[in-house]
């Protein structure tokens, strides 16, 4: 007894308990970081996989048998006690109860897409092989199976083969006819009104400027006219078009029984996911990621893909790293190479030190306040009159957030391209020197081409730290639908003054101000899971670049 | 190094100057570029404070006026009301004798003109009242004419222009209010959109009350007004002002010194509800006024005091209680609120002008007059004065933006209207107009603190204690994978941080509370005992597992331990809480339970300030010379106590800064907390309640302040003030940091 607490004291007075304790601490951070990735990555892929529709046959708290069809998409055990204080008869024995969360679709048909059914009321379940889904442009997904489809007026019912083949011929043809309205409608279409508008706004610049002559007049008119002429020929184009998209449609027996047709225009895809195989399924689950990072997203953001928020934010991120990257290393190079050391070098080492440690939200205030209405008003008052009241870039927009968030990077890349300066060998400089080139000189064609990765790698940080910042640009440009990109056709082609939609804003806007907090939950993940790949993916690129750096400058000391 | 290259430079050059100028000029042109690029970082810093500064500097300023125009009355004309169009280029004035004039304040303003009010012959004007821009007429046959004068705004060739009308919202013809004819001496009144409300004492001391209610006639659509009159009982011998609440709830008649109260909405009209004693001690009530929104009384009192009244909810029900004071020089002559803001004006014998503000007790202005005046009005956009002298109408510009916010308004307790005491209140918007924003910091300022300690409490054990292990104990190999690791949790962008914490972490808690109190003492007692046992194996195994990757075999401890706790919970919930923790929480212990509550935002933020406090702490400890260490372990020291007495100890100056580096940045996030709490503006510790915090409420009121209001501005101070929050820390972490590497270059 007297040794083994002699044992004990020893080894506590040793520390090692404290050394066990502190690497515990390190595991924790360990799992923290990797769970948290892991679960993001689990429940964004997880989002794309088609799953296996079930057929349920439930006893309602009237007794009756209803059937429900829907995914499942959450299993949660239920404390027997507090559903029998709720009302449900459950055997004494039990003392939890399995509860399922099923999506059921058929949004115009039920109350809520979304139902929970506790465990001992289910009577049956089944995945039947001819459960399908469709994704529809309105109104969420539709489950049911398929009854029979009608192409050109022609009923067709038979096979479940044949009928899947007919719809997927059918659904081909909308989908060409689709994509001619959409690019019709993106380029044509859209270039017009820009075009119409400017000339409105040219209109009332001359008017303002009391130039509007009648010759003037009468010419703007005429490109109004031939416009407005253009148009209409569109547009009856444009109607064709929709109409012949209206043509078939598809009958879907749903869980109630009855027969619903799906008009073929509404209808984005359907599966039968029962009868695929893993291969099949992985196909789809590729397809899945593609078309959501390709898509449009639809229904308030809930649905579809999230190309216009991948767009804006890589374009606000490269319009940001062109600006900072300049500012960034000529900041470096003058605390590195020509900064004296004295108390005024000090305090931009303080300046730069609390440019990196001030909350984002300040600069966004800063930006709303400096950039949008004083720089941005100012901007409107000489540059654009004609548009008043409407504010182009005395609101906010892209090029502000840009500026924004270029401030909110400018210390991570002057602290990581200083850093690069100071691993290059002093001997170089001197050798250049001494071969009669002015510092500059030096500086220009040694000094920052080996500085290259450096400012590189700064870069690569600056544009991973912006792409995950939200809190300024909620105030400085960013939109939950903006209804066009900042770069299209019509010239210069580069919208500035345009809002954006953006990534990480996306996840904030969906997960917290959606209607339908359940049903857009997965998305989130998605979104989330498509921000992290992005942003670790290029942190990893950035300490490679540095890594690698410091080896090359090690080998160069020696 | 580069002092080095300076002086090489500077050899050079001056042999380059005399062969080639165009490179020596690039040179120069080279140096001063980039010299000004330097510059910028700091212009920048500077442009960030001196522009936060710059909007929020007005808030502070006090009120100022200056005379515009002096407008020369005629002989004998007494002058019972003025007033003002919203864009102030024509003002008027009532005459006793029924005259509406309306006179230019500008050149380009309509000339002068004259309205009769539409009286009959016999009739004459003897009491007067007005509210808002209504003036209410008593006559001497008892009946009650109401004019408006409105402006219309027509838009034509030559710009803008303005013509006065006026406009009898009740009729042309006057409305009886007292059947037996006797004249109203002294009146009342208050109007909108569905009933107007007016009291008056007639000549044989009778108070009266009339009510009228608009109802649409069915055929005609129009609207006609249906008269109720009752008399009311109990009132004094003497009455000097009767004053209607513009709600028309409560009357208040004033005698002398006790002012007599009426539920008139109640029907009330037997005996006051209530008769209050006034006065300061040893002096007379002057005057009376009602302030905007009809809820706060001021007394003014021939001693110079001005005491602020309103009802507050006592155990006899509510009561008119005496809130506070503002005082001026001589004796209270006449009070002015302003129609829509807490302002209000007072003026005293001395023909000086005082501003107030009630609720922030802000003393605005003090300036004397040009003429002694005895009335004065405001303008209805609130941006000019005018007042009533003996022998002219005085039109002053007043410069009052920002009355309500002062230092002492923003960081202390107030007695707000209707509240039952002075307290810290962040409110700044409301449905209702007559809303009053509440702009107190403290409570969002607390916020910010708890949020950030309760993310401190979670993250600085951890990260430093991860720190320690990392930097001294780990192999390196394993350093070399686990530093980025832990580092690249900084880069994970907060929003998504926050949209975990709040949509996944947070119901987990709520469901699953015990475990989360579990696994604080469930995972410290697993490592020790799971290195004791390590300890006590036999040689053999103990190479194989091999101590100096602890931290690898402790992952797999430590999940299962922490499944263990996740599988226990329900079962502890059921035994010790009765089954549902949040129940027994908000019932039994009678505390608060929001679900996004500072228990999450203290995990999802703590998580964030992690890798900060870890990455600084490790370089700190890494970077303490070997020699140090190694003397102490030579000397017989354990590794442990080398590491607490020798190394910690060195490096401990690293370690605040790397404390002053999180909190800053804990201090300052904003979309964890926005999305992991309530944002609720409370000020409580409670672990299970949520906060706001001054980031969070930028982020949210930010978009919807228009620019350039008070709430705009107090938003920027609210910005200021996380920027000197945030630039202490970090300035100090800073200058900790530079000495320390100073001190290890000298070892």
């Amino acid at each position: 007894m007297t040794i083994g607490t002699n044992v004990m004291n020893s080894w506590r007075k040793s520390g090692s308990p404290m050394i066990w304790l502190t690497s515990g601490a390190v595991s924790i951070s360990l799992i923290a970081v990797i769970g948290l990735l892991i679960l993001i990555a689990w429940r964004g892929l997880v989002y794309f996989w088609p799953s296996t529709i079930y057929q349920f046959d439930v006893v309602n708290p009237q007794g009756q048998v209803e059937t429900v069809i829907g995914e499942v998409y959450e299993i949660d055990s239920i404390p027997a006690q507090r559903l029998r204080e709720n009302g449900h008869n459950i055997p004494s024995e039990v003392t939890e109860v399995e509860s399922k969360l099923v999506k059921t679709g058929n949004r115009e048909f039920v109350e809520l897409d979304f139902r929970w059914l506790l465990g001992p009321t289910i009577t049956k379940q089944q995945a039947l092989p001819n459960l399908a889904v469709f994704e529809r442009n309105k109104n969420g997904n539709f489950y049911g199976f398929i009854n029979s489809v009608t192409v050109d007026g022609k009923k067709k019912t038979g096979e479940m083969a044949t009928l899947v083949a007919t719809l997927d011929d059918a659904l081909a043809r909308v989908e060409t006819l689709q994509e001619q309205a959409d690019e019709l409608q993106s380029s044509e279409i859209n270039s017009i009104n820009y075009k119409l508008e400017k000339i409105r706004l040219k209109q009332r610049r001359y008017e303002i400027d009391n130039e509007l002559t009648p010759e003037r007049l009468a010419d703007l008119d005429a490109q109004r006219k031939t416009l407005n002429d253009k148009y209409l020929v569109h547009e009856a184009k444009l109607f064709k078009f929709r109409n012949e998209m209206t043509r078939d449609f598809v009958t879907v027996k749903d869980m109630r029984g009855e027969l619903v047709d799906i008009n073929l225009s509404y209808l984005l895809s359907f599966n039968l996911p029962n009868q695929m195989g893993v291969i099949t399924k992985f196909g789809h689950w590729l397809v899945n990621i593609g078309s959501f990072v390709m898509d449009d997203p639809r229904e308030a953001n809930t649905e579809g893909g999230v190309f216009p928020a991948i767009f804006g934010t890589i374009f606000m991120v490269m319009l940001m790293a062109v600006i900072v990257t300049p500012f960034g290393v000529v900041a470096a190079i003058y605390l590195h190479e020509y900064a004296k050391k004295n108390v005024f070098t000090k305090f931009i080492r303080i300046a730069v030190i609390n440019l990196a440690g001030v909350p984002s939200v300040v600069y966004g205030v800063f930006g709303l306040g400096f950039f949008v209405y004083i720089l941005g008003g100012s901007i409107d008052e000489l540059f654009y009159p004609e548009s008043s009241p409407s504010p182009v870039f005395g609101s906010p927009g892209v090029m502000w957030s840009a500026l924004t968030l270029a401030i909110l990077t400018l210390p991570v890349v002057i602290v990581s391209t200083e850093e690069g300066l100071s691993r290059i060998p002093i001997s170089l400089r001197q050798g250049s020197l001494a071969l009669g080139a002015t510092k500059a000189e030096t500086l220009w064609k040694v000094i920052i081409p080996m500085a290259s990765p450096a400012i590189m790698t700064g870069l690569i940080l600056a544009v991973a730290r912006a792409a995950g910042e939200v809190a300024p640009l909620m105030l400085v440009g960013v939109v939950k639908m903006a209804p066009t990109l900042p770069v299209d056709g019509n010239f210069p082609f580069f919208h500035l003054d345009r809002k954006f939609m953006h990534l990480g804003f996306h996840i904030y806007d969906v997960g917290f101000q959606s209607p339908n907090v359940e049903a857009a939950r997965p998305l989130v993940f998605a979104s989330s899971f498509l921000l992290v790949t992005v942003i670790v993916g290029l942190n990893m690129a950035a300490i490679r670049i540095r890594n690698l750096l410091r080896e090359k400058y090690r080998s160069l000391e020696h | 190094m580069s002092q080095s290259a300076d002086t090489l430079t500077s050899r050079q050059r001056s042999d380059l100057g005399a062969s080639d100028p165009l490179r020596a000029f690039k040179d120069k042109l080279a140096q001063y570029s980039i010299t000004m690029g330097g510059l910028m970082v700091l212009m920048t810093l500077l442009m960030i404070f001196g522009y936060l500064l710059y909007v929020v500097e007005p808030v502070f300023r006090n009120a100022s006026i200056e005379i515009q125009q002096q407008q020369k009355l005629e002989a004998n004309t007494n002058v019972v009301a003025t007033g003002s169009d919203e864009l102030n280029e024509i003002a008027y004035y009532y005459t006793d004798k029924g005259q509406l004039r309306f006179y230019p304040l500008v050149e380009t303003s309509p000339a002068k003109s004259v309205v009769e009010l539409p009286l009959v012959a016999s009739q004459s004007i003897s009491s007067i009242a007005s509210s808002g821009s209504d003036v209410a007429f008593g006559l001497n046959d008892g009946g009650l004419m109401v004019s408006q004068p409105s402006f219309m705004m027509s838009f034509t060739d030559k710009g803008r222009e303005i013509t006065p009308q006026v406009r009898y919202p009740l009729g042309e013809e006057s409305l009886t209010i007292d059947a037996q004819g006797q004249p109203l001496t002294q009146l009342a009144f208050q109007r909108d959109e569905e009933q107007v409300s007016a009291v008056a004492l007639t000549q044989d001391h009778r108070l009266l009350l009339s009510t009228l209610v608009a109802e649409e006639n069915f055929m005609t659509e129009e609207i006609e007004w249906v008269s109720e009159t009752n008399q009311l009982h109990g009132i004094p011998t003497s009455i000097s002002k009767l004053q209607i609440t513009p709600d028309q709830r409560l009357l208040f008649v004033l005698s002398s010194n006790q002012l007599y109260i009426y539920d008139i909405v109640a029907g009330a009209f037997d005996a006051p509800r209530q008769v209050v004693e006034i006065n300061e001690p040893g002096a007379k009530v002057t005057d009376i006024s009602l302030m905007s929104g009809g809820s706060s009384i001021l007394v003014g009192n021939s001693n110079g005091v001005i005491t602020q009244w309103f009802e507050t909810k006592s155990d006899r029900g509510r009561r008119l209680t005496k809130i506070r004071n503002f005082t001026v020089e001589g004796s209270v002559e006449k009070i002015q609120a302003e129609p829509f803001r807490k302002t209000f004006a007072v003026l005293n014998d001395k023909g000086d002008l005082r501003l107030f503000h009630s609720t922030s007790e802000a003393d605005l202005l003090d300036e004397p007059l040009v003429n002694k005046a005895t009335a004065l009005q405001f303008s209805p956009r609130n941006n000019a004065l005018i007042f009533t002298t003996k022998d002219s109408i005085d039109f002053y510009n007043l410069e009052n933006e920002h009355p309500e916010v002062t230092w002492s308004a923003l960081w202390q307790e107030v007695w707000y209207e209707g509240y039952p005491e002075a307290d810290y209140v962040w409110q700044s918007t409301s449905a209702s107009d007559d809303f009053e924003p509440k702009l107190s910091l403290v409570p969002i300022s607390f916020g910010t603190i708890k949020a950030a300690l309760y993310a401190m409490l979670f993250a600085v054990p951890i990260a430093i204690a991860g720190a320690i292990y990392t930097a001294y104990f780990m192999p390196p190999n394993l350093r070399k994978v686990v530093k980025p690791t832990v580092e690249t949790m900084e880069a994970l962008p907060t929003v998504i941080l926050g949209f975990l914490a709040g949509l996944w972490l947070a119901p987990i808690v709520e469901e699953y509370l015990p475990f989360v109190f579990m696994i604080i003492f469930v995972i410290p007692a697993t490592i020790v005992l799971f290195a004791f046992i390590h300890h006590k194996l036999p040689k053999k195994w103990r190479n194989i597992l091999n101590e100096e990757y602890s931290t690898l075999m402790l992952i797999p401890i430590i999940l299962l331990a922490s499944m263990a706790c996740y599988g226990l919970s329900p079962m502890i919930e059921e035994a010790l809480m009765g089954g549902d923790a949040r129940m027994f929480i908000s019932n039994e212990l009678g505390i608060d339970f929001d679900q996004r509550n500072a228990l999450i935002v203290g995990i999802a933020m703590g998580f964030a300030v992690i890798p900060t406090i870890f990455s600084i702490t490790e370089d700190a400890i890494f970077s303490v010379p070997q020699h140090l260490s190694n003397g102490s372990l030579a000397l017989g020291a354990t590794r442990w106590q080398t590491l607490v007495g020798v190394v910690l100890l060195t490096a401990s100056p690293g370690i605040f800064s790397a404390v002053m580096m999180g909190l800053g940045r804990a201090v300052g996030e904003t979309m964890i907390v926005l999305m992991a709490t309530g944002n609720t503006p409370i000020m409580d510790w409670n672990i299970f309640e949520g906060m706001r915090t001054l980031s969070a409420n930028i982020a949210v009121e930010m978009p919807e302040s228009e620019v350039g209001s008070t709430h705009y501005r107090v938003l920027f101070l609210a910005a200021f003030v996380l920027f000197i929050f945030t630039f202490f820390f970090n300035t100090v972490a800073e200058v900790v940091r530079q000495r320390l590497r100073d001190r290890y270059g000298s070892l």
